[in-house]
Formats: structure tokens, sequence, C-alpha cells
């Protein structure tokens, strides 16, 4: 990016995947009413979080593995430029080539290039969120080459024609039966006879990759963590599909954004304890798999790993918000949210819904773009609780939503409103008077004028007291 | 002990009984009340709003009129939360580092109604009597921003007459979040929908909590349904006698 006279003054803004059709609270009130949706995520959600509670609680030292975390990642992101070049020094010495991605779609035309050299038409993928937010899928359908996602959940949205919900579990809003209906009018050669036993639509799964794995020499995976001082590439995955797509193929192209970065392989021990407890509410997580550049005569002969900024140095320019940086997407914040847990991940617009979308959507792309997701929160603190490295979401809501409102050219009535409430509590007399003003006001019960008719919507509005407190302490 | 009320501009406007209650349980204490009079407002709905430019005059009144006191209360863990939480950030964002730190020092001596009874005065019992079947509800910002643990919970065991039933996913936010409630109207009332469900599973007569702006709230989709139970502060649970 510090190329001489064309060098930016600000970074890129991200581009893919990252913006809704609609505004939050439209696409919310379409979710709320999906019925079947509100009960799989309630279900879901309340799985996850009980299994994953049982395993944190088992961890004497969980804060102090939370501090580290929070530590480390803070420590790599106050000197991320110089850890990346060590890590494209480690990975080329070890036979891999490393590209660098400014957005989703230098990202893309990398990637669809580099599978167009080998020949081949067809890539199995193993479950990415770098490659949904660059929609690399669309990019290499485009250009005629068939992505088969091998993820069991990633499958079942990719055959659905759908889109991810969840950040780990991309098809938490499905049910069994849906997803029985979607394998039988969509996955090739499948058993008419097939049922909703989820060890039989498993099985179904498997049949239907297990020859796609066989057949397939290009494979495209995201990465969980970067180790720069020795160049090892981390995912982390509990089916198995990740292993066989990253060890079975000749060609492996790894889509990495560029925050993924650890220093040192001991920081992994950290990690490794925090993101299965968090995630899966697993003790340990099932398949890691680790490689480092090519191997010759074992595992795939040509490595590529696309380092992917699309947005992230304008979030780490941020003071507050680059905590959303720190993120290790293991879906905690979502699966103890309020909000998430009704509206489900389609109404954030972004692949990244929930709490941690809600933050980082809106830095990738420049707020203005997603004005409406850092009020997706009740501001509970849920999430910041939950997480493994401690990032202060609803700091950074509040954040947000201040840049959005200095960021507006011309006053709104809220603004307007905002400004005469704040001047009215700054002089006790006005104060006091608006006090008794709406002592006197006939609104009250059932029914209130804009824009507080969302409250009376639902609730009723309390009725005025008779007297103010102050008026009260006066008179004793 | 000299305590000065932070009444809180939603209690002082719309629910003076929580504040009274205030007033009247610290005093049968034994402790003075003062109620310095130039309070408005912590300006924690202009923060929360994005409105941080705004906000600081109030900060700045809040922190000038609570400076002289050893000991200030509040029957509010949400407004207890952004003087603790807000003011000096807010204060720190706007290049005022001074009064970031008389802010700190204030928030240093401010307290919740429920930690200054159990943490400063160190009562749990209040001597207070309140015949009826209660589930309480910890509010987020109670239990997330400043933690108040069960200091609540501790406190309305021991009043007499009261029943206290255990309201199932107390933790789970009630879907108020101050302008969230207007802003994501529609997904505000499903939260609300849930947390009524549970306090009507509990049986209770009364659903009490340390904040009256969530209150409001569940009490307001109460009241719209009719559902013949009320919500009710709990300071003014803690200042009923059999005397009242």
């Amino acid at each position: 990016m510090s190329t001489f006279l064309g060098m930016p003054t600000t970074a890129p803004r991200g581009v893919g995947n990252l913006r809704g059709d609609e505004p939050f609270p439209a696409a919310a009130r379409k979710a709320l009413g999906n019925d079947q949706l509100r009960r799989n995520l309630g279900h879901a959600t309340a799985t996850i979080r009980a299994k994953s509670g049982a395993v944190i609680g088992e961890l004497p030292d969980w804060q102090e593995l939370r501090a580290a975390g929070s530590a480390l990642k803070a420590a790599t992101m106050a000197r991320l430029p110089e850890l990346l070049v060590e890590l494209e020094e480690k990975v080329t010495a070890a036979g891999g080539v490393v590209h660098w991605a400014a957005d989703a779609n230098e990202a893309n035309a990398i990637v669809t290039d580099l599978v167009r050299q080998t020949g081949q038409r067809r890539v199995i993928k193993v479950k990415s969120m770098a490659t949904q937010e660059i929609g690399l899928n669309e990019a290499l359908e485009a250009a005629g080459i068939e992505p088969v996602e091998t993820d069991l959940a990633e499958l079942i949205v990719q055959l659905g024609h759908d889109k991810p919900s969840h950040i780990l579990v991309p098809a938490i809003h499905r049910n069994r039966a849906e997803i029985r209906e979607i394998f039988l009018r969509e996955m090739p050669g499948v058993d008419p006879a097939l049922t909703d036993e989820p060890v039989i639509l498993a099985g179904a799964a498997r049949r239907y990759l297990r020859e796609t794995f066989l057949s397939t020499p290009v494979a495209v995976s995201g990465a969980n963590f970067a180790v720069a001082e020795t160049g090892t590439l981390v995912v982390l995955e509990s089916e198995g599909n990740g292993r066989m797509c990253l060890t079975l193929p000749e060609t492996l192209i790894t889509v990495m954004g560029i925050e993924k970065l650890v220093p040192t392989w001991q920081d992994l021990e950290v990690f490794l304890q925090l993101l299965p407890r968090a995630s899966t509410g697993e003790r340990m997580n099932p398949y890691t798999s680790m490689w480092t550049g090519v191997t010759p005569g074992d595992g795939p002969q040509n490595f590529h790993l696309v380092l992917l900024d699309n947005g992230r140095t304008a979030v780490l320019a941020d003071e507050v918000g680059r905590q959303a940086l720190h993120c290790i997407r293991c879906s905690a914040c979502l699966n103890v949210c309020p909000v998430y847990e009704r509206t489900g991940g389609h109404a954030y617009g972004s692949v990244y819904p929930g709490p941690i979308g809600a933050v980082l959507s809106p830095q990738l792309t420049g707020v203005e773009d997603n004005a409406s997701l850092p009020y997706a929160s009740s501001l509970c603190g849920a999430c910041f609780d939950a997480c493994p490295v401690k990032i202060d979401i609803p700091s950074i809501l509040v954040h947000l939503r201040n840049e959005h409102v200095r960021a507006r050219k011309r006053p709104t009535p809220e603004s307007i409103a905002m400004a005469a409430a704040a001047y009215t509590m700054d002089h006790p007399r006005l104060y006091t008077a608006a006090q008794h003003a709406a002592k006197l006001s006939k609104y009250a019960g059932r029914r209130l004028p804009p824009p507080l008719n969302g409250w009376t919507a639902s609730r009723d509005a309390p009725k005025p007291p008779p007297e103010t407190f102050r008026d009260w302490w006066a008179k004793r | 002990m000299r305590i000065a009320l932070f009444v809180t501009c939603l209690a002082d406007t719309m629910f003076p009984a929580a504040a009274k209650a205030t007033v009247q349980l610290l005093e049968r204490l034994g402790h003075e009340v003062v109620f310095p009079p130039g309070q408005t407002c912590c300006g924690q709905m202009h923060i929360n709003t994005g409105y941080q430019r705004e906000a600081l005059p109030l900060i700045r009144r809040h922190v000038r009129t609570f400076a002289p006191y050893d000991v200030v209360v509040a029957p509010s863990g949400s407004c207890v939360g952004s003087v603790r939480h807000q003011h000096a950030m807010v204060a720190r964002s706007a290049g005022d580092e001074g009064l970031a730190a008389r802010a700190e020092d204030v928030a240093g001596r401010t307290y919740e109604l429920s930690e200054l009874l159990v943490d400063v005065l160190g009562v749990e019992d209040v001597g207070a009597y309140y015949p009826h079947r209660v589930t309480y509800h910890p509010t987020c910002h109670s239990l997330r921003m400043i933690r108040v643990g069960d200091k609540p919970q501790r406190l309305l065991r021991q009043v007499r007459g009261l029943e206290l039933v255990e309201l199932p996913a107390a933790d789970q936010c009630c879907g108020f979040g101050g302008t969230f409630a207007l802003k994501n109207a529609d997904t505000s009332t499903a939260m609300l929908a849930d947390k009524m469900r549970h306090v009507l599973d509990t049986g209770a007569e009364v659903c009490t909590a340390g904040d009256s702006s969530c209150l409001m709230h569940i009490g307001g989709g109460l009241s719209r349904l009719d559902a013949g139970v009320r919500t009710v502060h709990l300071a003014e649970i803690l200042a009923a006698t059999e005397e009242l």
C-alpha cells in the first residue's frame, strides 16, 4: 500500500458481502415474524450456551486466559505490519507463495486466476468467513468454476441457495426437517428415502462429499491463525472435512484476513484453549490442522496464501474500534445476544452478524454504509462478558454511534431534539419547567405521538406523577 | 452518614416514589440525606445515542454538583454505570483530562442503592415489611456494568413477609436499552415478550428491579396486557414498613 505518489491518504474500505439490502430494524421486523426461525434460534443458542458454559466453568483460570488472549491480540496489532512481513518471509522460505489483496475484488481475482492456472473447473472449500466476506463463491461461479462447500452446515446453506446466519453454525436458522427437504431437492444422487435423523442426514452429506474430495485437486480454505515466526497456518474444525481439503489436493489456496496473525508458536497455547470452549463448547478442538509451506511428497505441492485487507487497515487506525480485529470468530457473542437470538443473522445484512458484526461490519465498510448496525443492541453487555478475548463490544457500539452522529452533514429531527434536551438539562429552571410540562401532558397510557409511538405500540406509557421528586423535596 | 442523593432525571420526573423511598429508607437507618439542587441528568441517553458532544455539559454539571460530597447514592444501576464507565471516557475523548480526573473521583464515591446499603453501610436487614410474592429482575447495567451481584437479593431475603421467587432466565435483557426501545421497537418488544412470560411464570404479584427505566418498560408491557402484575422499584420495597 505504501506506493510513493499514489499512496492513499486513507485506507480503502471493505467491499464484498458486508452490506445488507435494508436497515436492521426493517430486516429484523421480517425475521421476528418468522416463528420457525425464532424457535430454531432459541433452541440452538440455548443449547450452545449451556454446553459452552459448562466447559468454561471447568477452568479455574478462564479469566486469566481471556486476559492473556486480549493482551496477545493487542500486542500483535501494535506491530502488525512487521509481523505480516515476517509471515510472508517464512511462508515463502517454506515453499509457499504470498499474495496481498487490498480488497475483496483483488482477492477474488487472485484466487480465480490461481484456480484457472490449474486448469480445474471445481474447487473444494473449507468453511471460511474470509471467503464468505469477499463473495468468493459467486466470483468463482462467474468464472465458470464450481465451488463445493464441505462443511456440513455450509453445504446446507449452499444447497439451499441461502446465506449463512451464524459465524460458526451457518445453518443455525434451519432445523433438521428443513435440512432434509433441502437435501432431497438439491443433493445429486441423494437417497429418496432420506429421513430427518441427524445421523442419516450426515451420512447423506458424507457420501456426496467423499466422492468430491477424492476427485478435486484444488482446495480453498481460510485460516484461524497464522504464526509469524514459523509461517505456519492453522485451521480448526470439527468434522474432518477440513483435514481432507487441506491434505488431499495438489493445490491449496488460503484466504486470510491480515488480523489473524499470532507472533509466536507458543501464543497458540492460549487461543487453542480459548476458542473451542467459547465456540462449540468442546474442551479440545477435534481437528486442528497446521501446515508450513510445502512438504515435498506430503500434502498439497502448491500452496498460496492470500492476505486480505478489505477495510481492516482502516479499522486498525481507530483507537477504540481496533479491538474488533482481536476477534477469533468463536461466535460466543452471538450465542448470548438477546437481539441475535430473536432476529437471527440475516437481519444484520453482512456476513458478520450479531454483536461482533455490529461493530466489525460498520468499521470495515465505513459507518455510513452500515449506519443501523451500531444501534442494533440494547447495550446489555452479555457479549463483553462472553468474549474469550475481552472485546468491549458495548463501548465500541457507543463509539460508533457517536461517529455516525458526528458524520451526518445535516441536522435531523433526532439531533435537534437531542440538542434541545441537552440544553434544557443544562439549565435547571428550564428542566423544571419541562418536568411540569410533562406532568400536564395529556399523553399517557396507550398512545403517544411520534417519535414515541414506537414505545406505545407494545407498552403503556407511565402516567406522570402529581408532583416531581424535587417538588416534594422542596416542600419538606 | 451524610449522603447526597443523585435522584436521576427519570425517577425525579416520572417515578418520584422510588426516589422518596430512597430518602425515607436512608433516614430510617439514621443517615442524613441531602439533595444537591443543581443536578439534572447524567447524560447517559445522549452518550448511548451517539451525542457525546451534547452530553459533555451534562457531565460537567454532574461532576460539579456532586464533587463536594463524600458519598453519593442513586436508585439506578444504569445511571451509576454511566457515571462510572462513561463520564471519564467522554471527557477524555473531548480532550478534557481535568474533567476526566474529577469525573473519576466522583465516580469512586457514587453507589447504587444496594451497593451503598450492603458495602458501605454494612446492612442487609433494613427492617422492611412487604407481604407479597416478589420476583427480582437483575437489570443489565447493575449486573454486568457495575456488578452488584446478589446484593439486591440479599436485601430482599431479609424483608419480613416477602416471598422471593426466582425469575427464569433472569440475566437476559428485558429489551429496554434506552433509545433502542424506540429505534428497534420490534426487537425490543420481542425481548419484552419473553421477559414478561418469565415474570408471569413465577406467579409473583410484583416484579422488582433497581432501575426505574427497565421497570417502566416491563411494567408498560404488563400494563398493556392487563397482566395483573405490577412493577415496584427495589427502594420502595426496602422502604416499606408495617407502620406505613
